[in-house]
């Protein structure tokens, strides 16, 4: 029982981490039917903007948790935005009339571009942050000796991302934005004839789908304590797998899958093979795909005539 | 409700719309050939015609889907101002030049509310009000009358067509005419100078074509809107037009008040057919009894 329960934490806030790069997923496949797949990388570039503020932030003598977290996160979401915005603008938007397939390789080649810009940028090692920012814990509850604890770190994860996901829920059903988002998905021509302005509206898109994934970045970094260039690959394919388990398109779908795959992950890993554990999560990608192919949570897509 | 109704103008009719030897060829196949015709402000124009005949072509390139291959469509603004269609992009001119369209098939956002249907027309100024989201977000005062006036506006229409009490529920729930005619109201929340619809009574019941006729005459009469209607149901054209322009194989073969067309040899041939009145296909031949009838 007590085991169960450390694992059900760990799967918890693995799965927030999945869930938040998830939502930028499934906002750009629901806006411009493309899979992004240069957005696991800058989740990865989320991780390395937040090793650079974190040393920068050390250095210059700042380091009440509270607002070094807070600076980070600002620090982190705006540069990985900026990101973002850029390879929206010069790899997807001039292929925007040319079809499905020529951005989806647009996208592959950006992934492999950003991969070894950062590896020239920051080297190909494993970067580690020295000394953890938050660490200790609370025991929740003892038993056979065997201790289960929910780290500090484990919980400003969650917390972070239960406060993002209600901020960006309000941002879509309430705002001007959010309502030209869903405009623009659901019929991209009448938005625009409308006067609903459809290239900023996929900006925008990009840039909160990269500062969701700075975040992820960021509390990757803070939870795992190491980082390399090549993160961004697994965990974004993980994250895409849960966009697509939860129903790709679906914002609700996109947290729901990445929670699924977190816990499955972590779960396959503390009871059969830790070897193995990517194997389930995928495996689970596929069988959702055989028996739900429009995932959880996403509708069956209605054919126009 | 000041927002909504349009500046009265000094000449109610005023032109607002001329099409100048308008020509459209796709490779060989000449879809409209040199086609003039004039619209009016507070008039309902109707272009009617066969099948084929080349009116939605006319809509495409008053809309900027098409780019006219010859030929001026001049928009007139109230101030005296004039745009011209054929050289602008699309959505410019939905934007600028204020032409508003819907199509043949319903192009609602459907996983949107009513409201929000309406609301997203009136984005332009919303989104000038919220500095782009991010006042919006922190819900500041002028973001907040402007939506507010959006609301407004969008209610003072759906009280129009009867809907107020189903605003929140989504678009694509409603009853196929109302869908029409929360369409055309979506239109008209852009605030168009000229209203372009492409064949709104198809598919209506009589009921619901009447409170089709209804709205349009309301658009017509209070809005001083000029409206451009494409329609096959001639029950539609001839009750409530002020003017019809007929085409076919995409030349304009007669234009004036419902009663000259009705009379007009050329009309009746068009529809007829030289000497082939059993190949008629159905739906011609009662449109040709409701012309003759009426």
């Amino acid at each position: 029982m007590a085991y169960f329960l450390q694992q059900l934490i760990n799967g918890l806030t693995l799965g927030s981490i999945f869930g938040l790069i998830a939502i930028g997923y499934t906002m750009v496949y629901g806006i411009i039917g493309m899979v992004n797949f240069a957005h696991g990388d800058i989740f990865m570039i989320g991780g390395f903007v937040t090793l650079i503020a974190f040393m920068v932030l050390g250095l210059s003598g700042i380091t009440w948790v509270p607002l070094a977290l807070l600076l980070m996160l600002v620090i982190a979401m705006a540069f990985t935005a900026l990101h973002g915005w850029a390879v929206e603008r010069l790899a997807y938007r001039p292929l925007r009339s040319s079809g499905r397939l020529a951005p989806l390789i647009s996208a592959i080649g950006m992934s492999i571009f950003l991969q070894n810009y950062v590896q020239i940028m920051q080297g190909a090692r494993n970067k580690a942050v020295g000394q953890p920012l938050i660490s200790g814990g609370i025991t929740v509850m003892e038993s056979d000796g065997f201790t289960v604890q929910l780290g500090y770190m484990q919980i400003v994860i969650v917390v972070l991302t239960v406060v993002l996901m209600v901020g960006f829920t309000l941002l879509i059903t309430g705002t001007a934005l959010g309502r030209n988002q869903r405009a623009c998905e659901q019929d991209m021509r009448m938005a625009r004839l409308l006067g609903v302005d459809v290239d900023r509206t996929i900006s925008l898109t990009f840039v909160m789908g990269a500062a969701l994934a700075a975040v992820a970045g960021m509390v990757w970094l803070l939870y795992y304590g190491i980082i390399d260039f090549y993160v961004g690959f697994l965990a974004g394919i993980k994250a895409f797998s849960a966009a697509v388990l939860g129903g790709i398109g679906s914002l609700p779908g996109a947290m729901l899958g990445g929670l699924l795959i977190g816990l499955i992950e972590v779960f396959w890993s503390a009871y059969f093979s830790a070897e193995y554990k990517d194997v389930a999560a995928f495996a689970v990608l596929v069988l959702a795909l055989v028996f739900r192919p429009t995932g959880l949570l996403g509708k069956p897509e209605i054919e126009k005539v | 409700m000041t927002a909504a109704v349009a500046a009265p103008l000094r000449d109610p009719a005023a032109p607002l719309l001329d099409v100048e030897h308008l020509s459209m060829r796709f490779g060989g196949l000449v879809a409209i050939d040199d086609v003039s015709f004039q619209a009016r402000n507070a008039q309902i124009t109707a272009i009617i015609g066969p099948n084929g005949a080349g009116k939605t072509t006319v809509f495409n390139c008053l809309t900027g889907f098409y780019k006219p291959s010859v030929g001026r469509l001049t928009l007139r603004t109230p101030g005296g101002g004039t745009y011209l269609l054929e050289q602008m992009e699309g959505h410019r001119i939905a934007q600028h030049a204020r032409v508003a369209r819907t199509f043949q098939n319903i192009r609602l956002f459907p996983r949107m509310s009513v409201l929000e249907n309406l609301i997203v027309a009136q984005h332009n100024k919303l989104m000038r009000a919220s500095t782009y989201t991010l006042t919006g977000l922190f819900a500041a005062k002028g973001y907040v009358r402007a939506e507010r006036a959006a609301v407004d506006l969008a209610r003072y229409w759906l009280d129009r067509i009867g809907l107020s009490p189903r605003a929140d529920e989504d678009a694509g729930n409603l009853p196929y005419g109302a869908q029409r005619r929360l369409e055309i109201i979506r239109a008209m929340c852009t605030e168009p100078r000229l209203l372009c619809l492409d064949e709104p009574a198809a598919g209506l019941n009589p009921r619901e074509s009447a409170e089709l006729n209804d709205l349009l005459l309301f658009i017509r009469d209070e809005h001083k809107i000029g409206v451009l209607l494409i329609e096959h149901d001639m029950t539609v054209v001839m009750k409530i037009s002020d003017h019809v322009v007929v085409l076919d194989y995409g030349r304009k073969i007669s234009d004036g008040t419902p009663a000259e067309v009705r009379s007009d040899p050329a009309v009746v041939r068009a529809y007829l057919g030289e000497a082939e009145e059993d190949e008629l296909p159905p739906e011609v031949a009662t449109d040709l009894q409701t012309i003759v009838k009426a």
